[in-house]
Parts: C-alpha cells; sequence; structure tokens
C-alpha cells in the first residue's frame, strides 16, 4: 500500500492535490425541468492516492465521475463548483480544450468493458489511438507501443490480441485492454468508474490488483467509483459516502469502517453483505438437520445438458453429471461464474428444456419424460424471479394486471376473488395497496423486484426459483429483499433455488450451496461448512476473491461467528 | 464460411426461381393473350380459323405445365422469345433498353447515398441549433413525396419556370438531372432516417464515452468510431431500397419520356406482351437477388463479428 493521506498530514508539506473538487454541482434537464443530481460537493485526490466515491444509486457517484472528465450525457449540466486539476481550474474548459487533457492527464477505466470498445475496430488499433490522438506516436511505432501495453497489463500473445477483434476477448482481457488505454501516457489521474461490477469475481480481483499495481508503479492517483462497500474497503485509502448528491462523510478508509458518523454510513455499512458475516435467521446447519429426512422437494440426478447443432457437430456440454437435493423450506445456492452453467441447470429443473441424460424430480413430478399435464401441474409448484427489475416487467401493464395474470393461465377465477388473491399477495411482498393501479415505471428498482416477487407468489408455489433476484439492487434495498425472502419462507414454507454470483450473499441467505464450475459440480454442502472449509481449490479461490477481506472488523466479526457455531 | 455462401447462393437462386413461376402463373392466368389482341385488329382483317393458327405458330394453345417447361428451359439458355408487338427478339429489346435503365438507377442510387450521408452530415455538424431538427426532418418529408409528382414538379419549376435544364432534345446527361433527382429522393430518405438514427444510438454506446476519453475530438469520434458502426444497418436497408428504385425507374421513364426498361414495361402491359412481362420481372428480381446476395456476402467482410461466427460453422 502507499502511504496513507494520515501518513501525509504528519508531514510538514502537504503536497498539492492532483484532483480538487469545490462545490460541485451538477443538474439534469428531464421532462419535469432541471434536477440537480449533486449539491455542492468538495473533496480532493492527492497523489498516488485511491479515494473510492461509494453510494448506491442515485447517489451522483457517477455523474461526478463524468463532470470531472467534462462527459456529463446531453442533458446534464455542470451548475457551478470548481474542478481543479493539477491546481488548473477545467470546470469552465471548451470540450475543445479538454481533448488535450483527456487521455494524458486524466484517463478513464469505464463500467462495462462488454460495450467499452469499438467492434469494428481491432483492439490494436484503439490502443494505439490514443498515441495517435496526442501526438505522441504513429504508424508502425504506435502499433509497436500498443503491443507493449497489452503485454504491460497482463494479457498473453499481445501481438496476436492487437490484431484481435473486442469480441474475441472475453470480459476480463477486454477490461485489461481499456485499463492498458487508460495508462498508455501515464496520466496523473484515472478515473475508474465502477471497473469491475460487470465482471465475474475472481477476474474481479485480478482487475483490482493489476489498477492497484500499475498505480503504485507510476504513482497515479485513481479515483474508484464503486456501488461496493467491500471493494472500496480492500482498495481506498480513503473513502468518501454520497447519498443523493450530498457527500455524508469523508475520510481514512479505517476510520469511516471502525467508526463511522453519520446514520446512513451505519446502515451502508450494516446492509453490505460482503462486510457482514451476519448471524443466520436460524442457524442453517440445525434447520438442513431438522427438515424432514428424505423430504428433498427437489432431486437433480446425474444431470447431463447438451447444446449443439446436431450432425457431426459434437456440440458444447453445458451440464456435465450434476446432482443435487433440495430438502423442502431451505435455500439452496448454485453459485460459479458465468459460464459454469447455473442458469442451464435453473432452466432443467423450471423444466424450459429437455435433460439429454439424467433425473430432475421436483416434488415428486418426474420431469425427465414429462407429459403435458405434469407441466402444467410443474408451473404452479414452480415459479421464477428474474434478475433484472427492469426488464421483466410489461411496462404497458398496471401492477395488478402483471401480478394478476399468471391466475388466468390456470382454472377459472371469478374476478372479485382474483382482486382479492392480488392484493393480499401484494400485501404480503410489503408493498402498499395504491400501487396496484400504477405502472412499473413509477415504482423503484426494489419495488419493482417486489412486484416480481408478488407475481410468483400469486399462484402460491412451493418453490421460487431466484435468479440473481438481488444482484441488480443497491445494498441497502438488497438487504430488505433478503429479509422479505426470509420472512416470505419462513411463513409459508417455501423452498428457494437461489442462482447468485456473489458468494456474500449467497451465504447469508442460503442453507446448502452447491459450487458449479464448468458444467460440473466441484462442491456442495451445508453453506458455513462449504464457505469455512472449503475442499475445492476452485471454492477457495472463489472465497479468496469475495472483496471486504481488508475490513478491520471482518477478521474479528468472522471469527465471533466461528465460535458462535462452534 | 463456403457453406454460407453456398446457402445465400442457393436462396438466390430459390427467388429467383419462385419470382419466374409466380409471374408466369399470373400471367397465364390473365384473360386473353397478346396473340389475340394483336391479331384480332380489325384492320389485319383476320378471322377466327387463322388468329387459331397463328396462336398455334406462337405456341399459345399448348399446355399450361408445356409452355412453363418450354419457357423455364428457354431462359436458361439465355433465350427469352420474341415480343409479338414488336416482332422482335426479347433479348434485343433489353440489350436496347437495359443500359439506359441501368446508367438511370445506378446513377439514382448513388445520388441517393450522397444524399443521405450529406444530411447525416450536416446535421451532426457543431452549433447547428434549430437547424439540426429542420435538418432531420428532411427524409420524413422525401419519403412522403410521390414519385410521379415529384417528377412533374422538378420538371415545371426547373425546365419551365427556371429554365436550367432542357426539357426538349436535352444533352444525353443533362436529361439524365431531373429523372436521377425525382428516383433519388424518395430513396435517400429512409437511407438518411435509419443513418440518423444509428448515428444518435452509436453515439450513446460506451465506448464512443471511452474514446472521447482518450482525447479524441467529436469529429474524429463521429469519423473513426460511429461511422462504420452506424453505415451496417444501412446497407441491408440499401439492398431493400434498390427494389423500389426499380419501381421509381418504370414511373420516372414514363413521366420523362426516357427510353428503358421502365417504358418497356409500360408498353408491354398495354400490349399483354407475355414474352417481354415474363423477361422485364426475371430480369428485375434477378438484379434484386443479385444486390442482396451482395449485401449478404459483404456484411461478413465489414462485421468481423460476423466472420467469427461463419468462421465457426465453416
Amino acid at each position: 500500500m502507499t502511504v496513507s493521506l494520515g501518513g501525509r498530514l504528519e508531514g510538514s508539506v502537504l503536497p498539492s492535490p492532483v484532483l480538487d473538487i469545490s462545490g460541485l454541482r451538477i443538474s439534469y434537464l428531464d421532462q419535469n425541468g432541471p434536477r440537480t443530481a449533486v449539491h455542492g460537493i468538495d473533496f480532493s485526490v492527492f497523489p498516488g492516492e485511491v479515494v473510492a466515491l461509494v453510494g448506491e444509486s442515485g447517489s451522483g457517484k457517477s455523474s461526478t465521475a463524468q463532470a470531472i472528465i467534462g462527459l456529463l450525457p446531453e442533458n446534464g449540466r455542470l451548475e457551478s463548483g470548481n474542478i481543479r486539476l493539477n491546481r488548473l481550474e477545467i470546470a469552465g474548459w471548451s470540450q475543445k480544450r479538454l481533448d488535450g487533457i483527456r487521455g494524458s492527464v486524466i484517463s478513464l477505466v469505464p463500467q462495462d468493458p462488454g460495450n467499452s470498445l469499438n467492434p469494428v475496430r481491432t483492439i490494436g488499433k484503439q490502443v494505439a489511438e490514443i498515441l495517435v490522438i496526442h501526438g505522441k506516436a504513429s504508424g508502425a511505432a504506435a502499433d509497436a507501443r500498443a503491443i507493449e501495453l497489452l503485454e504491460r497489463v497482463g494479457l498473453n500473445q499481445p501481438a496476436l490480441r492487437a490484431k484481435q477483434y473486442p469480441h474475441e476477448l472475453s470480459g476480463g482481457m477486454k477490461q485489461r485492454v481499456l485499463i492498458a488505454i487508460a495508462i498508455a501516457l501515464k496520466p496523473s489521474l484515472i478515473i475508474a468508474d465502477e471497473p469491475t461490477s460487470a465482471l465475474d469475481v475472481t477476474v474481479q480481483k485480478h482487475i483490482l490488483d493489476l489498477i492497484d499495481e500499475l498505480r503504485r508503479e507510476f504513482g497515479t492517483a485513481v479515483l474508484l467509483v464503486t456501488h461496493d462497500l467491500g471493494v472500496a474497503a480492500d482498495r481506498a485509502d480513503r473513502l468518501i459516502v454520497l447519498k443523493q448528491g450530498r457527500i455524508q462523510e469523508q475520510g481514512p478508509t479505517t476510520n469511516i469502517l471502525t467508526n463511522p458518523q453519520s446514520a446512513y454510513t451505519h446502515r451502508l455499512l450494516a446492509d453490505a453483505p460482503s462486510l457482514n458475516v451476519r448471524q443466520r435467521r436460524v442457524a442453517a446447519v440445525a434447520k438442513a438437520e431438522h427438515g424432514k429426512a428424505g423430504d428433498d422437494i427437489i432431486v437433480v440426478e446425474g444431470l447431463v445438458q447438451d447444446f449443439g447443432r446436431g450432425g457431426k457437430d459434437k456440440g458444447l456440454r453445458a451440464l456435465d453429471n450434476v446432482s443435487f437435493r433440495v430438502r423442502r423450506g431451505t435455500t439452496h445456492a448454485l453459485v460459479g461464474e458465468s459460464g459454469s452453467g447455473k442458469t442451464t441447470t435453473i432452466r432443467s429443473v423450471a423444466a424450459f428444456q429437455k435433460p439429454t441424460a439424467g433425473k430432475v424430480i421436483v416434488d415428486g413430478l418426474d420431469l425427465s419424460a414429462p407429459p403435458r399435464e405434469t407441466l402444467r401441474l410443474l408451473r404452479k409448484k414452480i415459479q421464477l424471479v428474474y434478475q433484472n427489475p427492469f426488464g421483466s416487467l410489461d411496462p404497458r401493464q398496471t401492477i395488478a394486471g402483471i401480478v394478476e395474470e399468471p391466475l388466468l393461465n390456470f382454472e377459472p377465477i371469478a374476478r372479485a376473488k382474483r382482486a382479492e388473491i392480488v392484493a393480499s399477495t401484494i400485501e404480503k411482498v410489503g408493498l402498499p395497496l395504491d400501487v396496484l393501479q400504477r405502472r412499473p415505471h413509477a415504482l423503484s428498482g426494489g419495488q419493482r423486484q417486489r412486484v416480481a416477487i408478488a407475481r410468483a407468489l400469486v399462484l402460491n408455489p412451493q418453490i421460487l426459483i431466484l435468479d440473481e433476484a438481488v444482484s441488480a439492487l443497491d445494498v441497502t434495498v438488497q438487504a430488505q429483499i433478503l429479509s422479505l425472502l426470509d420472512t416470505l419462507q419462513r411463513d409459508l414454507g417455501l423452498t428457494y433455488l437461489f442462482v447468485s454470483h456473489d458468494l456474500a450473499v449467497v451465504r447469508q441467505i442460503s442453507d446448502t450451496v452447491s459450487v458449479l464450475n464448468g458444467g460440473k459440480i466441484v462442491e456442495s454442502g451445508v453453506v458455513e461448512d462449504v464457505f469455512e472449509h472449503p475442499q475445492s481449490a476452485y471454492t477457495r479461490e472463489l472465497i479468496d476473491a469475495i472483496p471486504g477481506k481488508k475490513h478491520p472488523l471482518h477478521a474479528s466479526r468472522s471469527t465471533l461467528t466461528n465460535s458462535g457455531n462452534i | 464460411m463456403a457453406r454460407y455462401i453456398f446457402s445465400r447462393v442457393g436462396q438466390a437462386l430459390l427467388v429467383l426461381w419462385a419470382a419466374f413461376t409466380i409471374s408466369f402463373v399470373l400471367l397465364q392466368a390473365m384473360p386473353g393473350d397478346a396473340v389475340l389482341i394483336k391479331f384480332q385488329n380489325p384492320e389485319y382483317g383476320l378471322n377466327a380459323v387463322q388468329i387459331a393458327e397463328i396462336r398455334a405458330a406462337y405456341d399459345a394453345d399448348g399446355s399450361v405445365v408445356l409452355q412453363y417447361v418450354h419457357t423455364i428451359g428457354n431462359f436458361l439458355t439465355g433465350d427469352f422469345g420474341y415480343s409479338l408487338q414488336a416482332g422482335v427478339a426479347v433479348s434485343a429489346q433489353l440489350a436496347a433498353n437495359l443500359p439506359s435503365t441501368i446508367r438511370l438507377a445506378g446513377l439514382a442510387f448513388a445520388a441517393a447515398a450522397l444524399l443521405a450521408v450529406i444530411i447525416a452530415v450536416l446535421s451532426n455538424l457543431p452549433g447547428l441549433g434549430r437547424l439540426r431538427s429542420f435538418i432531420q426532418s428532411l427524409p420524413s418529408l422525401f419519403v412522403s413525396i410521390p414519385t410521379f409528382w415529384l417528377g412533374i414538379m422538378l420538371i415545371q419549376i426547373f425546365s419551365f419556370r427556371l429554365r436550367l435544364v432542357p426539357v426538349i432534345n436535352p444533352g444525353e446527361w443533362e436529361g439524365l438531372i431531373l429523372p436521377v433527382l425525382t428516383i433519388a429522393l424518395p430513396v435517400s430518405a429512409p437511407m438518411a432516417q435509419i443513418l440518423l438514427r444509428n448515428i444518435d444510438e452509436v453515439l450513446t454506446r460506451p465506448f464512443v464515452s471511452v474514446a472521447r476519453a482518450k482525447g479524441a475530438s467529436h469529429t474524429f469520434v463521429l469519423w473513426r468510431h460511429v461511422a462504420k458502426n452506424a453505415l451496417l444497418p444501412v446497407l441491408t436497408v440499401a439492398g431493400v431500397l434498390f427494389g423500389e428504385l426499380l419501381a421509381g425507374a418504370v414511373i420516372t421513364e414514363t413521366v420523362f419520356g426516357l427510353n428503358g426498361i421502365g417504358s418497356l414495361a409500360e408498353q408491354a402491359v398495354n400490349f399483354q406482351d407475355v414474352a417481354v412481362l415474363q423477361a422485364i420481372v426475371v430480369i428485375s428480381a434477378a438484379a434484386f437477388v443479385t444486390i442482396n446476395l451482395a449485401v449478404d456476402l459483404l456484411y461478413p467482410v465489414l462485421d468481423p463479428r460476423l466472420k467469427a461466427k461463419l468462421g465457426g460453422v465453416a
């Protein structure tokens, strides 16, 4: 780690900040006129320092980052305030003037590596471009330098990569390319805007390590914008906590984590799954054992799923001999990185596809060779809740219509009775009844996810498949939804099949877990056992990659829970 | 890749065959035929028996299936039969008329593409203000103008009022100016619309922000990053628009009194000259199919993502 700010403050001379923000106000023009997103914030970033801007959606963290680099969306406006970059006031600069410093003095590592490279230009050209734009190199020299940079960020076969197109690289590789671009001209400040939120947890760790390493090598300061307190806790020297465009508090990371001053930070810390190994509502071990032995509502045995075009094409084996059992009334989590087969598994359990081989038995119904009637019965037993609460609700239907729809697909129920069922379901998920006549766009992300849960519950299913159902939500909302799921499970005796890439959340909500890698189950068992004593190297790697390990409280709390379990 | 080309060429041939067959059936289904229309004319003074003999000579009496097999065989060997009205080989008529239509259509298409690009470039110039929304509304205006009306208006304004372009005995190229414009305007409109929308859409993609963050100027980003991405979808539309171009040529050639496939088609329709019509339908379909085949084959060359997918198949 670099010298902490605390260390620097004790020194006699305070170095001048790389970035000094004061009174920054940003507003957006939408249908209802101007709306202020950032209400006059002040902070500084010193040379070589990592400062994290943390906050939930709508906190203004991304707006702040965009304003600094002069790339606010078209309807965004920098109302007032100063942005000093190396003591140079750039707040009022024209785009043309900013072009001179963007990329050379200040650069960006973007959020979504998948869409942040031009799909029709080669990797090499896109890296070389930054050198050409700033007149540092051209032609063959720029291409050669691009290959060096690609090598520097840890890409194997850099010369080959330079000739490839973005779609030929994985997400992590693309993010390395983007980092190569960001460091090409050794800027004094890198803005990393959620640099790893689209990546798998092990890749996330490697990318953050790389940023850390390069920062140290070049003495570059990093402004890390993130919603993930675990990441911020691990990587930042100082934290700035934003809420609705105002700074709640800022200071050295350790101070804020151990002794938060504002109530908001308190709650944020309490809700962040990666920073807490919370006491479970019912100890998982106990619950898993108390359930009637043999009462397994989901039995998957030797499941094999091939995808292919048939013929001589060998196709792809997405699942290979997957077996697990879920006891009634418990939560089983499927974890793994993208491409591990989580989604394929739940699609088989929901009978959206026919297994190539193996058995899937859901509450006594054998889905390996399901007759039509079995499928209809199954649809009432098993329901899905998807990740994206914005995409999974029809924007033109009212909430009442959305929740009612599943009822219309089965035996007819009188209109009044339907309305009654819908209303009681909406109450179950903790929404006020007046949402019924509204449409999805009028609701927040958390409310929409409650509606999606209500829609799943309206048929009185026994199993809910939760496909990354809390991954798109802010931590405080996530905590609320998780606790709602908890209550519903207890009240209704539901069984959850919980699919997530977020191990911290999995640890919090599930009783048992299966770890998938490359279509095979590498490990499964009771959550505490798997997390505390992982047997396979892959599980260990996954668990090690969970951010938040450096949180000073983490160690102590974790021991606490351990002793509690013993 | 080879499989891709093979399947696309196969599809193109299938479309050609279907066009031939459908037009053949429709033309056969029409009451009367060219022989009757021509020789029933009292001026010839032929009686029913003589007409029947002529019909037999032209093979207009044989069974439909036989005629179909006969005609398709002839088409495959490049023999399009004889025009009853003109009394010459259809291939000779095509040879005489095709070049001028190709020239008209080609120029019109180039003009349309140019116009679309000009509109797109103009509307993305910085500092336009209100003018930008005016330029962006031009395509909707163009697309709603009927071709025949536009042709007549252009003649009225540029030839009769302003006397800029002569309509009577114009020079070979001079005479093309107004017809080309007449066809180009409505064809350019959908291209421009799609191009404008694509540019706006591509500008919101994250890679554009990344390019700006490298220090690239707006203009640089437009040309180096946005242009190619925005043009790809236009290519598909261009293929389809080519069909519209051919339809436009028929009307425009008639309005401007130009020789070409369009005016040939108009005459052939008037006289139910089946052989000529059949040949024109097949030629148009061939042109349409060829252009779209070219677009399909060009796509993987321009878009590396498609090439990869096809490479995987081959």
